[in-house]
C-alpha cells in the first residue's frame, strides 16, 4: 500500500514538503546514474585522445608519416618510421569482404525469420541466434586456428583459378601458403558479425507495418516480389543501420582476427595472403613496450584511430535514420 | 596543462572510489613519485649498474605481498619459484602476472609492482632517467632455437650466414640451403619482443628482415609452436623450454646453429650463441620480502634444481 | 464479357508474353527464394550445431567434476577451479556496479527525460560507448586504473572496466523493459493520489521485473566470455591454488580479494594459445572452451526461460 506522505499528519491539512520532496531526489539520482554515461564517455575520449595524440604532441611525428605504408618502429635501427597505412588498409580489407559475405547471409535470415518461417521454425532459430552472440570471441580464434586455418592450407595449397570453356582464366589467385590470411580473418568476423546484422535487420522489417503487406497482396504479388519491392526499400535505412553496426563490430574485434590472420605488416595482394588490422597490431605490441616510449604512443594513435571509426559510424547511424524520420 | 588536468582528473576518480588499498598492501612502498612524460629514449650506451648476485642465506623467511610482473619467457620459473617460496613460507604472498618485458619494466617504474621481469635491459626501452631507478638482478639464462615443420627433412644446420640468406628474404625456397623444394615461409615474434631483437641483434647483425606474403607475425611461444606445426615449410625461433616440452618435440624439427646443438649446457658453456639474460628489476635496492625471494631467486634451490628442470641455464655456479 | 483481366501492376514487368508466362516466371521466382531463405536458416543452425558437437565431442574426456573443481596442473590435466572462480568472482563484482547504476539509468531515460539536450547526449553517449571496440575500453581501463591510479593488474579494475562496457547495454534494456509497462498502469497508480517516485517503485518496477531480469542474465552473459578487456586490467596471471577460508580481503593472496590480478576462463583459453606448456594444452583448451560456451547458453536460455516464468508468476498474462 503506498504511504501517502503529503497527507500523512492530519487529513485535509497540507505540510510543508520535505527536503527531498522539494528538490525531487529519485529525479536527480537517477539523473545523475543516467548522466553517468556522459561522463564515462568524455572520460573515455579524453584519455585515449590525449594519449594517442603525443605521438605528435610529444615525439613530434608528422601527421604525413603516419600515412606512409613503411612500418619500422624500432629505435635500434633507424631510421623510425610510424606508418600506419597498413593497419588501417587491414582493417578496412578484412572488415570489407566479412561484409561481402555475411550481409547477405544476414539479411536473409531476417527476412526467412520475419517473412517465411513458421512459428515452430522461429522458436528454434531464434534462441539459436542468440546463443551465436553470445560465443565469446576467444573461442571463435580457437575454432578458427584449430579448424579453419588447416582446412584452408590443405584444401587450397596450390593456385587457385577460375576458367571458363571459351573465355579462359577469369579469376586467378595464388593458394595459400599458409592457412592464416584474409580469408580466414574475415570468414571468422562474418560469422561474428552475422547475429548483430540480423536482428536489427530483423526489427527493421517487423516495423514496417502490416498493411503494405495485405496491400502488396491483394495486387496479387508473390511473397518474393513483396519482399523484393516493397518490404526492402522500406526497410533500407534499416538494414543500412545493421550494416554499419556490423561493421563497428567487425572493425574493433581484436583477439579472434588476431589468432588467424597471420599479422604480417604489408598490404597484402590476394585474399590467400597474411595481413594486419589496427587491433591484432595494439594486442602484439602493447605488453613489449614501454608507457611513454615512441612506440607505445604510435599504438596509442592506432587506437585513437579505432576510437574515431566507431565514433563516426555512430553519427553515420544517425544520418541514415534522421534522413528516414524527416522524409 | 593537459597532463596536469589528466591527472587531477585521476586524482577525482581515486577519491571517489575509495580503493587505494589496491597498492597499499604492498611490503615495499615506492619511493618513486610518478614524473611526467619521460624524454627522449636513449639508445643502449648507458652501461647499466652492475647486477648484485652475491651470496646470502638461501632462505629467509619474510612476510608481506608482493607482485612480480613482466615477461612471458621468465613467468614459468618466476611462478615455480615462488610456489616453492610460499610453499616453505606460510606468512609470505608473491603474485605473478605476465603482461610482457614492456609492462613489467613500466610498471615496476611505476611503482605499480614491485618486480619487473625482463628479457631485455632496462636501458635499451626506458627514458635514462627511469632505468637509472632500476637495479637489475640476473636470474637465469635462457636460450633459443630455431626450428621448423617436420617436412622440411635433410636441413639439420643452420650457419649463421645462411640464417642471414634465410630472414632477409634472399633465400625463399629450402632447397637453397640444402632442403626439399618447399617454400620458405617465415614465422616472426612481434618486433617489439625480446625474443626478436635478441635473435636480430645475435644472429643476424642487425640486418633487415624479409616482409610481404611468406611472412607471419604471432604472438608468443605457444602461438608461434602451433604455427610451425600446422605450416608447410615455417621456420622459427622458439624458448629451449617449448622446443623439450614432451607435446612438442616429436613435432617439431630443431636446428643446430653453425653446428652447436641447442642444448641448456652449450648455452651455459658459451659455445651456442643464441641466449640472453632473464632479469628482474628492482625500484631501487630491495628490501623485505622482495630481497628475500630474490636472494631464493639466486641460491641452490632455484639455480641448482629449478632453473634446469625448466630448460633455462644457471647464473650462480 | 471476356475481356482479360491485367493485374495492376506486374512489378517483376520486362517479360512481355503471355499473363500465363509473367505468372509462372514470378512463381519460379517466389518459390527460388522461398527455398533460398529457408536454407539460409538451416544454414545458421547447421553452423551452430556443428559448433557445439565440435566442442562437445572434443571435451567429452576432459570436462568432469575433477576439471571444474580441480588445480592447475603441470604434470596432469587438472582442473580449471581457480580460474572458474575468477570468473565468476569478477561477473558478480561488475554486476554488482553496473545493475543498479543501469537500472537506475533506465528508469530515468523512461520515466523522467524528455526531448532534451541532456537526454540527446546520454543516448550519444550510450550509442559511442557501446561501439567502442572492447580492446579500446581495455587500454582505457589500463590507463586510468592500472598506470594512472597504481593499482596495477587487479580484479577491481577488470571489474570497473567492464562495468563501463555493460553500462550502456544494461541501461537501455532497462529503459526497454520499464516502458513496456503499460501506461494504464501509471495512470491508475497516479489516480490513487501516489506521488511519481513511489508510482515507479511501487507499481513499475515490480512489474518490469520479468523484463529487468531478462536484461541482467543477458548482459551477463556478454560480461563471462569478455577477454580482450581484462587481458589489460586484471592481467594474465599463472593460476595456483586458492585458498578460500581466507576471508580477508585486503590479502592479495585471498580469493576473495579484488585487489590481486585475476585470470578468468576467456583470458586463460588465449593465454594458454599463446603460450601453453605441456602435453595437455589443447585439451584444457578444449575443455574451457566447451565450460565457457555452456555457462553463456545456461546464461542465454536461462533468461528466456526466467524471464517467461517470472512473467507468468508476477503478473496476470
Amino acid at each position: 500500500m503506498a504511504q501517502l506522505t503529503s497527507a500523512r499528519r492530519a487529513p485535509g491539512l497540507r505540510v510543508a514538503p520535505s527536503f527531498s520532496e522539494r528538490i525531487d531526489l529519485p529525479q536527480r539520482v537517477v539523473l545523475v546514474a543516467a548522466g553517468s554515461m556522459i561522463a564515462i564517455v568524455v572520460l573515455l575520449l579524453t584519455f585515449v585522445t590525449w594519449q594517442g595524440l603525443q605521438l605528435f604532441l610529444k615525439d613530434g611525428v608528422s601527421i604525413t608519416q603516419i600515412l606512409s605504408s613503411t612500418w619500422q618502429p624500432d629505435p635500434t635501427y633507424p631510421p623510425v618510421i610510424f606508418g600506419l597505412l597498413p593497419f588501417i588498409a587491414g582493417t578496412v580489407y578484412v572488415t570489407a569482404v566479412a561484409l561481402i559475405i555475411s550481409t547477405p547471409l544476414s539479411v536473409g535470415l531476417a527476412l526467412f525469420l520475419s517473412e517465411v518461417a513458421p512459428n515452430w521454425a522461429k522458436s528454434i532459430v531464434q534462441p539459436a541466434l542468440e546463443i551465436f552472440v553470445g560465443i565469446p570471441s576467444v573461442v571463435w580464434g580457437w575454432l578458427g586456428i584449430t579448424i579453419l586455418v588447416p582446412f584452408l592450407s590443405s584444401t587450397f595449397p596450390a593456385h587457385i583459378s577460375i576458367s571458363l570453356p571459351i573465355v579462359g582464366t577469369v579469376f586467378g589467385m595464388p593458394g595459400f601458403l599458409t592457412g592464416f590470411s584474409w580469408l580466414a580473418g574475415s570468414l571468422v568476423l562474418s560469422v561474428m558479425v552475422l547475429p548483430t546484422i540480423t536482428s536489427v535487420s530483423y526489427d527493421a522489417f517487423q516495423a514496417i507495418p502490416q498493411e503494405l503487406r495485405t496491400a502488396s497482396l491483394a495486387l496479387g504479388t508473390t511473397r518474393w516480389q513483396t519482399i523484393r519491392h516493397i518490404l526492402i526499400p522500406a526497410a533500407l535505412s534499416g538494414v543500412l543501420t545493421a550494416v554499419v553496426l556490423g561493421m563497428t563490430r567487425a572493425a574493433g574485434e581484436a583477439l579472434a582476427v588476431q589468432m588467424v590472420i597471420g599479422n604480417s605488416p604489408t598490404l597484402p595482394t590476394a585474399l590467400t595472403q597474411p595481413l594486419t588490422t589496427l587491433t591484432s597490431q595494439i594486442t602484439l605490441d602493447m605488453g613489449n613496450t614501454v608507457f611513454g616510449e615512441p612506440w607505445q604512443d604510435a599504438l596509442w594513435t592506432m587506437s585513437l584511430v579505432l576510437l574515431a571509426i566507431s565514433i563516426l559510424s555512430v553519427v553515420l547511424v544517425r544520418l541514415i535514420n534522421a534522413r528516414r524520420l524527416g522524409a | 596543462m593537459l597532463n596536469g588536468i589528466r591527472r587531477i582528473g585521476a586524482v577525482g576518480v581515486a577519491a571517489a572510489l575509495v580503493a587505494s588499498a589496491c597498492s597499499s598492501s604492498a611490503a615495499t612502498p615506492s619511493p618513486v613519485p610518478v614524473t611526467s612524460a619521460p624524454t627522449v629514449m636513449a639508445s643502449a650506451v648507458v652501461t647499466p649498474p652492475p647486477a648484485t648476485p652475491t651470496p646470502v642465506p638461501t632462505l629467509s623467511c619474510q612476510s608481506g605481498n608482493i607482485t612480480a610482473a613482466g615477461s612471458t619467457a621468465l613467468q614459468p620459473l618466476v611462478q615455480a619459484a615462488a610456489t616453492a617460496y610460499q610453499n616453505q613460507c606460510s606468512g609470505a604472498t608473491i603474485v605473478v602476472n605476465g603482461g610482457g618485458s614492456g609492462t613489467g619494466l613500466s610498471q615496476v617504474a611505476a611503482g605499480s609492482v614491485q618486480i619487473g621481469d625482463s628479457d631485455v635491459t632496462a636501458e635499451s626501452k626506458l627514458a635514462t632517467a627511469d632505468a637509472a631507478k632500476l637495479v637489475d638482478h640476473i636470474v637465469a639464462k635462457q636460450g633459443w632455437i630455431v626450428v621448423t615443420n617436420l617436412d622440411v627433412t635433410g636441413v639439420k644446420n643452420l650457419t649463421t650466414q645462411q640464417n642471414i640468406d634465410i630472414w632477409t628474404g634472399k633465400d625463399t625456397n629450402w632447397n637453397q640451403v640444402g632442403g626439399p623444394d618447399l617454400p620458405i615461409v617465415l614465422i616472426f615474434r612481434p618486433s617489439s619482443s625480446g625474443t626478436r631483437s635478441t635473435f636480430k641483434k645475435i644472429v643476424l647483425g642487425g640486418a633487415t628482415e624479409a616482409t610481404g606474403g611468406q611472412t607471419l607475425t604471432e604472438d608468443s611461444n605457444g602461438a608461434v609452436t602451433t604455427a610451425v606445426t600446422k605450416t608447410n615449410g615455417a621456420v622459427s625461433v622458439i624458448g629451449f623450454a617449448y622446443y623439450n616440452d614432451p607435446a612438442n618435440k616429436p613435432l617439431l624439427n630443431g636446428l643446430q646453429l653453425d653446428g652447436i646443438d641447442a642444448t641448456v649446457s652449450n648455452m651455459a658453456g658459451g659455445t651456442y650463441k643464441l641466449a640472453a639474460d632473464g632479469h628482474m628489476y628492482t625500484n631501487g635496492q630491495p628490501s623485505g620480502l622482495t630481497a628475500a625471494f630474490l636472494a631464493y631467486m639466486l641460491g641452490p634451490n632455484v639455480q641448482g634444481t629449478l632453473i634446469p628442470s625448466l630448460s633455462y641455464a644457471p647464473v650462480v655456479k | 464479357m471476356t475481356t482479360a483481366y491485367t493485374p495492376a501492376s506486374e512489378p517483376s514487368g520486362g517479360r512481355s508474353g503471355s499473363l500465363r508466362g509473367r505468372r509462372t516466371g514470378s512463381i519460379l521466382a517466389d518459390r527460388a527464394a522461398t527455398v533460398l531463405l529457408w536454407g539460409t536458416g538451416c544454414f545458421v543452425l547447421l553452423v551452430l550445431g556443428s559448433i557445439i558437437l565440435h566442442f562437445a565431442l572434443a571435451a567429452w574426456g576432459v570436462v568432469s567434476v575433477n576439471f571444474v573443481v580441480g588445480d592447475p596442473s603441470e604434470t596432469s590435466l587438472g582442473g580449471i577451479l581457480p580460474i572458474l572462480w575468477n570468473s565468476v568472482y569478477i561477473l558478480v563484482l561488475t554486476m554488482m556496479i553496473s545493475v543498479p547504476l543501469g537500472i537506475l539509468g533506465g528508469i530515468y531515460m523512461s520515466e523522467y527525460a524528455v526531448e532534451n539536450a541532456i537526454t540527446n547526449a546520454i543516448r550519444f553517449a550510450e550509442e559511442s560507448i557501446s561501439s567502442v571496440p572492447s580492446i579500446v575500453v581495455g587500454l582505457f581501463g589500463l590507463i586510468l586504473f592500472v598506470d594512472d591510479l597504481h593499482w596495477g593488474f587487479c580484479a577491481l579494475a577488470g571489474a570497473l572496466a567492464l562495468t563501463l562496457f555493460n553500462l550502456p547495454l544494461m541501461t537501455r534494456l532497462s529503459e526497454q523493459a520499464l516502458r513496456a509497462v503499460p501506461l494504464d498502469e501509471r495512470s491508475a497508480s497516479l489516480a490513487l493520489g501516489a506521488t511519481k517516485w513511489q508510482t515507479i517503485r511501487h507499481v513499475v518496477v515490480p512489474l518490469a521485473i520479468p523484463g529487468l531480469v531478462t536484461g541482467v542474465i543477458l548482459t551477463a552473459g556478454r560480461v563471462f566470455g569478455e577477454a580482450a578487456v581484462l587481458l589489460f586490467t586484471s592481467g594474465i596471471g599463472t593460476p595456483v591454488h586458492y585458498n578460500f577460508l581466507n576471508l580477508d580481503i585486503t590479502n592479495p593472496a585471498s580469493p576473495w580479494s579484488p585487489f590481486r590480478p585475476a585470470t578468468t576462463l576467456a583470458v586463460y583459453i588465449w593465454k594458454l594459445n599463446s603460450e601453453g606448456l605441456g602435453i595437455y594444452v589443447r585439451q584444457v583448451v578444449d575443455g574451457s572452451a566447451a565450460i565457457l560456451i555452456s555457462m553463456v547458453l545456461i546464461f542465454n536460455l536461462g533468461a528466456r526461460g526466467l524471464g517467461r516464468l517470472l512473467t507468468r508468476r508476477l503478473t496476470a498474462a
